[in-house]
């Protein structure tokens, strides 16, 4: 070990900051810490504590942390090997390590578990993956989206399903719900709900201000989301998806926390027209919880319009608590799908009969609101 | 059905997709002959096409009609950017101007039987507000106010006001998707030829493409078969952007997209890509065409869907795999092989 050669850094091994003079700076005496600092800090440490970096030997790494303790008993445990310990991992190590990392991730499985999760990682990171016509990223949305709502949908909100067998196996169907909450959380747990009992993915219609807005509009096709007018409507319902559809639209989520479970207007009516057209069936679903999970109390009509939004919602928690008050307080919910309303007994022209298309929304918006009322009665309180 | 054509004119051979598509159209057996029309003459060889110098923004155009007892017409001289035509008047006037006086040459002359119209799916504009998939009766949600995508507004319009006072002649008008290939040069693919590539921060557009190659046989296709009406032409399936920059391998870089329009036009004034309102709005909202009546009424099968026209584009660009997949790629191959067996298709 002796015959290891020194390796100076930088100035040849001479203190101060490279001006080549031997006296070392003053900023580094003072960091020295005053007293004799040339005494100590020689400027070539003492071979003993350098060999083993040299030595190509797989254990150097072990020895690292002994020897800087051991070499010289006033020397700080900076030294130059001190520096750079990742020299000394041999890649035998890392492997190992990584394994252990892996099996502790994926489990006793964990080579093919890697390998499908590094197919896709490649897939992702290569754009070999399918989209469908609105845009729908299958894969982004079974694990990433719906993957990041289950905590929330289980845990926060302790969604609890009724009336999932209404909900037809396969073949199109239009799911028309009330719409609450401020932000459109009713919406993303209703996809949850959906995907988790029946395994299909529930197609939202959403307004054109989803697609306006940046990040929201990817995100939205992504997850399946297209814009709520009829040519979609139908083309969906035609190619035997779940469509969901929230006709209150913004007058339901951005109504104000004293008229909750008060639906608001449906609309004109032109999802009942698409369906009778389509000849699918209407299941119309009641959801309790998402009207108290961000009470809107208060609004600010002036920003919204500077901001191009329909509304800018003050709730006990929002703005006052800044980002913190995003958190949606944790109401329990339920979902109610109702008796599925049958459109394929109509015929043809019945969808451009406004007075049938009224009361097939008159309807789906009673039926609606009896079930929430019914629902209300159920709870034992908002948070229970 | 009528008998082949015997005399086809072809508008807009300078350019390279024209001078293409008349060269192979004149190697058809079953064509008679194929006079190619433009203002400049073409660079390149251009095979047994007659190339006949004029400028379709004059009557001569009727003149040449009449005297070549031309009896189809495949207009393709309507023009994207401004830039190959020295500017925004120049390109506005050869677009409308020229076809108004080539569709008044045609309803002079007797001898027309088919007039085939290359337009674009621009005509759909692109916005928040637009359908999934535009089908070739839906209008665009805002009318265009400017620009290439005006200006073929205009010509379709003129093109119907013809079908109409010439109920004799089959009209076909094809939207077009955008046309991608190793040869093509447009403001799409200068687009997906920069080094690094600018998208609008947040939005991810649906993309459609039609290899070049789908052009022509689209194109040789309407010329034999007599199917009037529009058409929107596009290979099967949708991409989006993010996709598209991924399968060329380069850095995308986000932009606001008030950001993206300065981009635009500094890029445009360094002549690496030429950007036009219309393609801003593409690139920030997508766009969709339904190809559901070009299979059944037109009868003609893309032999490229969208994801292959892309490919066959972006393996002619070279893409180098990035760092971080050459780790994944390495990963994946230490891991042993019965464990990759295990790997599911998808």
């Amino acid at each position: 070990m002796g015959d290891a050669e020194i390796i100076p850094i930088g100035t040849g091994g001479r203190p101060g900051r490279g001006t080549g003079s031997t006296r070392p700076s003053r900023a580094s005496r003072t960091l020295a810490g005053g007293a004799k600092p040339a005494a100590h800090r020689t400027p070539q440490p003492p071979p003993a504590t350098v060999g083993p970096d040299r030595k190509p030997e797989p254990a150097a790494v072990h020895d690292l942390g002994g020897s800087a303790t051991r070499g010289g008993p006033g020397r700080p445990a900076t030294t130059t090997r001190g520096r750079a310990p990742g020299a000394g991992i041999t890649p035998g190590e890392w492997l190992s390590a990584f394994q252990t990392g892996a099996a502790q991730v994926f489990g006793d499985q964990w080579e093919p578990q890697l390998a499908r999760f590094l197919a896709f990682l490649r897939r992702r990171l290569t754009g070999e993956y399918d989209v469908d016509e609105y845009g729908f990223d299958q894969e982004v949305a079974e694990r990433l989206l719906l993957a990041c709502l289950r905590p929330i949908a289980e845990k926060w909100f302790r969604i609890e399903a009724r009336g999932i067998d209404n909900l037809p196996a396969d073949g199109g169907a239009l799911v028309v719900s009330n719409h609450s909450g401020t932000l459109p959380v009713d919406g993303l747990m209703t996809m949850f709900t959906i995907h988790e009992h029946t395994g299909r993915f529930l197609r939202p219609l959403g307004a054109d201000l989803v697609f306006r807005m940046p990040v929201v509009s990817s995100l939205a096709r992504k997850g399946g989301a297209t814009l709520a007018c009829t040519e979609d409507a139908e083309r969906m319902l035609a190619g035997g998806e779940l469509v969901g559809v929230w006709p209150e639209g913004f007058k339901g989520i951005g109504k104000p926390f004293r008229e909750r479970y008060k639906l608001q207007r449906f609309g004109r009516g032109g999802f009942v027209a698409s369906a009778v057209r389509t000849g699918v069936p209407i299941v119309p679903l009641s959801v309790i919880g998402a009207e108290e999970i961000y009470p809107l109390v208060g609004n600010l009509p002036s920003l919204a319009r500077l901001l191009g939004v329909p509304y800018v919602p003050i709730t006990p928690l929002f703005p006052w608590l800044g980002p913190l008050g995003l958190v949606p307080l944790p109401s329990k919910w339920l979902l109610e799908f109702g008796e599925p309303i049958r459109t394929d007994a109509y015929d043809a022209g019945a969808a451009d009969d406004p007075m049938l298309v009224f009361n097939v929304t008159d309807q789906v918006r009673e039926t609606i609101q009896q079930s929430l009322y019914s629902l209300l009665m159920q709870r034992e309180s908002v948070w229970r | 059905m009528a008998p082949g054509p015997k005399v086809v004119l072809v508008t807009g051979v300078s350019r390279d997709l024209g001078r293409r598509f008349a060269r192979r159209l004149a190697a058809e057996p079953g064509v008679g002959r194929v006079i190619g029309v433009d203002a400049v003459p073409p660079r390149d060889d251009i095979g047994d096409v007659t190339f006949v110098r004029a400028d379709i923004r004059n009557p001569v155009i009727a003149k040449v009609i009449a005297k070549e007892d031309v009896d189809t017409v495949v207009h393709m001289s309507v023009i994207a950017t401004p830039g190959s035509a020295g500017g925004r008047g120049t390109m506005k006037e050869l677009n409308v101007i020229g076809t108004m006086q080539l569709l008044a040459a045609c309803q002079k002359a007797g001898s027309i039987r088919r007039l085939v119209v290359k337009s674009t799916s621009t005509v759909y504009g692109a916005s928040s507000r637009d359908p999934a998939m535009f089908t070739e009766e839906m209008q665009p949600r805002r009318q265009p106010s400017s620009g290439y995508a005006k200006d073929v507004a205009e010509i379709e319009g003129y093109v119907r006001g013809f079908a109409r006072r010439r109920p004799d002649v089959t009209v076909t008008t094809l939207r077009l998707a955008n046309v991608l290939g190793p040869h093509v040069t447009s403001p799409i693919t200068s687009y997906f030829r920069l080094p690094v590539i600018p998208t609008v921060l947040g939005f991810d557009p649906r993309m459609q493409f039609v290899h070049e190659a789908d052009l022509m046989r689209v194109l040789t296709h309407c010329v034999h078969h007599e199917v009037g009406g529009t058409f929107n032409v596009a290979g099967d399936g949708v991409m989006l952007l993010s996709q598209a920059v991924r399968r060329l391998r380069k850095p995308a870089v986000p932009l606001v997209r008030p950001a993206v329009g300065g981009v635009a036009a500094v890029l445009k004034s360094a002549r690496m890509a030429d950007f036009s309102p219309e393609q801003l709005g593409f690139l920030t909202f997508g766009r969709g065409i339904d190809t559901t009546r070009m299979h059944t009424e037109l009868g003609f099968e893309p032999s490229f869907s969208t994801e292959q026209a892309f490919a066959d584009f972006a393996a002619a660009t070279g893409p180098v795999a990035s760092p971080v997949e050459r780790i994944v790629d390495g990963l994946a191959a230490s891991l042993s092989d019965p464990a990759r067996a295990g790997v599911p298709g998808g």
